[in-house]
Formats: C-alpha cells, structure tokens, sequence
C-alpha cells in the first residue's frame, strides 16, 4: 500500500463535513475526485492524518444556470461540465477549456470545485475561473463567504481557504451577449497541464473590442490576468496593431518559470504566440455570435 | 496510528463480495489482491499510464486513484468482463488479429478506454481514436497497430448495433 495511514471519513452531510474539519484542523484533507491527491498520497507527497471524502454528500452534485450564474456544486465531475449543453451556451469557455483537462478517465473522477481547489498554476480552469470573473462559495462551520477567482489563488498550490473551509461551490458568470470566448493551449501530449494556455473573452460592437478579458496559465505563480493587454485591445485600431501591442505586453509582463518541460523565454515567446491566436478566434466567434462554441 | 480497516460490499462484474480491506488501500490492490482480479494491472499508481483502468458505473476511471472503500455502492467492471479465452470479445479478437498488443500489461486498460470510447463514437476518425488513446502508456507494441486494431474492433461492431 502506497499512502501513508490515515483515517477516513465519509460524511453525508456538508454539516458533517465541516464538524470533521472544524475537530481535526490542517492534519485534515478534503478528498473530492482524487485525481491530484491520490498521486501525492501514492506518492506519500502528501500525509494526511484524515482525509474527508466528500463523495458522498449528494446535495453538493448539482449545476445549475440561476439569475445569470453557472453554479457547480463541488461534487459536479469536469466530465458532466464537458457534456452538459447547457454549459457550452452559458459559460462556452469553461465547456471548451475542461476538454484539455488530463483525459477522459480523469475528468469522469476530477470535479471542477477540486481543480480550483488544488491550484495549479499551469492548470485550465483556474485561468477560465479567472477569465471570466468566477466567484467561490467557501463554507466553514463560522459560516459561508463568497471569494473572487483573482483573490483566491494566492500562489503555486495555495489558495485563500482555511483548512476548515470546503469549498461547496464556483460560480462562472453567464457570457453577456455581444462576447466570444476562446480557449487556447500548448502542452507536451494531449492531456498533460499546459505549458501555456491563454483563456480570452472580447466583446465585440460594430467590428471594433469594446472590452476584452485574457487570463494565462503556465505563466506565473498563479493564473495571471493581464489588464495592459486588454486595454491594448480596447484601445488599439486597427485591430491587427490591437493585436500586436497586447501580444507585446503579454511578452513584456508575463513572468513564467522555468521548469524541465519548458524554459521561462519559451513559455514568454509560447504566451505572446497564442494572444494572437485566442483573441483572433475570440473575435470571430463574437463577430458570428457564436460565443465560445466550437466549429 | 493503529492501521483503520473497513467491511465492505463491492459489487465487480456482476458479483457481489463483502471484503475487509485498510481505508487507504486502492482499489486496484483490493481487485488484485483481495478478489484477484488480476487482469487489472498496476503500473505508476499516480493516474499517468492507464494500465489499471477499470469502469466504476460503466465509465472508465484510474482504480489507482480510488480508495477501495469508495467504490462501495457503485458498479465495478473489470477487463475479465469482456470476454473469455474462448469467446474473446470484438474488441479483444481486433486486437488479437491487428498485432495490438505484444507484452500485454497495458492491454487491459486500453481495452476498458476502448470499449467504453466506441459505445459513444460508433463510427471514430482516427484523429478522434488517437484522442481516446492518449489516456494510456504502451511500451513495446507501438501505437500504429493499436490504433489500426480500434479502428478494425469499430467496424467489427458496428453491423451488431441496431
Ligand atoms: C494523468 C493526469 C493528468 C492530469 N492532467 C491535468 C491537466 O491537464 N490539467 C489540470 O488542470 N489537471 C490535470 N490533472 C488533475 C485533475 O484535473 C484533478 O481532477 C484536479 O486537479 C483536482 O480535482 P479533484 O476533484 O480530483 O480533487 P482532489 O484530487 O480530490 O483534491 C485536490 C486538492 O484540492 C482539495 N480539494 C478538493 N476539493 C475541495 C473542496 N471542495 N474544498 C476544499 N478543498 C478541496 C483537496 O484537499 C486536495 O488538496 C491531471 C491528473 C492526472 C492524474
Ligand atoms: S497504475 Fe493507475 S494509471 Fe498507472
Ligand atoms: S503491449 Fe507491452 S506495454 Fe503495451
């Protein structure tokens, strides 16, 4: 057996839950799908003293459109995101970027809420949650509070809840209309984290950005938004030297790491490259009032 | 800490059996070891190399990176479902006659993919098989004939559906 002893509770209720970390403080972990925990658990990169599952506790599985929110209770796989059709109309980047997430056996275990929970910085839907303006529902036993995406993730790994809290929900606004989304990644193999992904919104009016959102990942210590270069493409026309001076700033700013899959100039040089290629398919896809669907 | 264990129900392939297994067992251990199951294999225990995939309610999930007690209550099929030495499955007999396999330790886990991925995409492009693959490590048979054995095991049952 790889994982180190632990004990293990599966609550029913998000009560019962949050009275289990309440009582058992950081030596507690929150298990949700398990397909981060259960590698560092294997790997004993992570020890531990209990874990609490969430899996059973039914009334976190739910998605729902409501007063102009995508609310995903945190029990809600990336899969049931990625077949939902009501997700591909309300939210069209977070139905496009959870494709790139690992692979399908995965996403049939990995819930969304885990994801941004866990905090990758190269990892897909933080920088959707990030892109968009996505609101997290944290609960403790003290009670519920809501926390924006581009305050909850802190640094590599970490976010801004407690080890009581459980995240019980995200929130991902719907897209307004006149907007198109896009979603774009380089990584080594198909499903492995990117080494760049750019996460693009921009509505468009008469043919010209009147406002442009872009979130990056794999470009910094947490999901990066990048406000010089979505004024770059509200204010630059015409749109090809909108598109050059953002891609300059998303090269000049962008401060990834190096690591063994890619070098710090390469991830820069990948960043600015695919600026151009996400906003290009944003604005044509907000052009053909197509959102964020794909061809 | 004393070594936490729990009785369990599992339901695999059809048949029920009560087990008593630690909590921080994976199921693809408790198959293994406790039901042996050992068409199951292990190979990186971290979700990377599909070599352990089995279906929990019919979908193809890691049973490395799921606890043995949390499959109580669902549906476990494993790769000695699909078919027997002698009535191999589509799927098993496409592989056979394509050469799709050579050591045979990631076979049952790509079977398990492949199974499942062609109940939803009857009719798959290459591009798209190549897609479903990518979820699984082989080390020694090359992926070409895999990919040419799935691409056979999709015509082999498609004039079965309807
Ligand atoms: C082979 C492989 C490839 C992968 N590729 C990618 C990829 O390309 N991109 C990507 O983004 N991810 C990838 N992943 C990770 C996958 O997306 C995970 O599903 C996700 O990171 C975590 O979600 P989970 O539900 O599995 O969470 P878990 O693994 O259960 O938990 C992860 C962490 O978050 C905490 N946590 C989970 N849920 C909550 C909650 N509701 N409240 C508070 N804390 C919580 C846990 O305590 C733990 O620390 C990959 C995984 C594997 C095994
Ligand atoms: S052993 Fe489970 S994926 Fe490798
Ligand atoms: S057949 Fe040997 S690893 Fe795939």
């Amino acid at each position: 057996m790889k994982p180190q002893v632990f004990a293990y509770h599966d609550p029913s209720s998000v009560e019962e839950a949050l009275e289990l970390l309440a009582r058992h403080g950081p030596g507690a972990k929150v298990l949700a799908g398990g397909q981060s925990l259960l590698p560092l658990l294997n790997l004993r990169l992570a020890r531990p003293e209990v874990l609490v599952d969430i899996n059973r506790i039914d009334s976190l599985d739910y998605l729902a459109e409501e007063s102009g929110w995508l609310r995903v209770g945190a029990r809600v796989r990336q899969r049931w995101v990625e077949r939902d059709p009501a997700v591909r109309r309300a939210v069209p980047l977070l139905a496009e970027a959870v494709r790139y997430v690992g692979h399908v056996q995965i996403r049939n275990r990995g819930t969304v809420c885990g994801s941004l929970a866990h905090a990758d910085p190269a990892a897909e839907l933080p920088a959707v949650a990030v892109a968009v303006g996505a609101r997290m529902v944290a609960r403790s036993r003290a009670g519920a509070r809501e926390i924006p995406a581009e305050e909850f993730f802190t640094g590599p790994l970490s976010t801004a809840l407690s080890p009581d809290e459980l995240l019980v929900e995200a929130r991902f606004p719907c897209s307004p209309p006149g907007w198109g989304w896009a979603f774009v990644e380089v990584s080594n193999r198909h499903g492995d984290y990117a080494l760049c992904a750019v996460a693009a919104g921009v509505c468009v009016a008469d043919g010209r950005v009147r406002d442009a959102r872009l979130a990056y990942a794999g470009a910094g210590p947490v999901p990066v938004r990048l406000p010089q270069a979505e004024t770059a493409l509200r204010e630059g026309w015409p749109l090809e030297d909108a598109l050059r001076a953002a891609c300059s700033e998303a090269r000049r700013l962008l401060e990834p790491e190096a690591d063994i899959h890619a070098s710090a100039d390469f991830r820069r040089h990948l960043a600015g490259v695919l600026t151009e290629r996400v906003v290009r398919l944003a604005y044509r896809r907000a052009v053909d009032g197509a959102g964020g669907a794909r061809a | 800490m004393r070594e936490p264990v729990r009785t369990i129900q599992l339901s695999v392939n059809g048949q029920a059996s009560t087990v008593t297994v630690p909590v921080r067992k994976t199921l693809a251990d408790v198959l293994r070891e406790e039901l042996r199951l050992t068409g199951t294999h292990v190979g990186c225990e971290q979700g990377v190399c599909g070599a352990c995939t089995v279906w929990l309610d019919g979908e193809p999930v890691r049973s490395c990176l799921l606890l043995a007690v949390q499959a109580e209550g669902h549906q476990v099929t494993t790769v000695e479902a699909l078919g027997t030495a002698d009535h191999l499955h589509p799927v098993q007999q496409a592989f056979w006659e394509n050469h799709g396999l050579q050591c045979g330790f990631c076979t049952p886990g790509i079977l398990m993919t492949v199974v499942a991925f062609l109940r939803e995409h009857p009719a798959p492009s290459r591009e798209e098989i190549r897609e479903a693959l990518a979820g699984h490590l082989c080390r020694c048979t090359g992926y070409q004939n895999i990919v040419r054995a799935v691409e056979d095991a999709a015509r082999r049952l498609r004039p079965a559906r309807g």
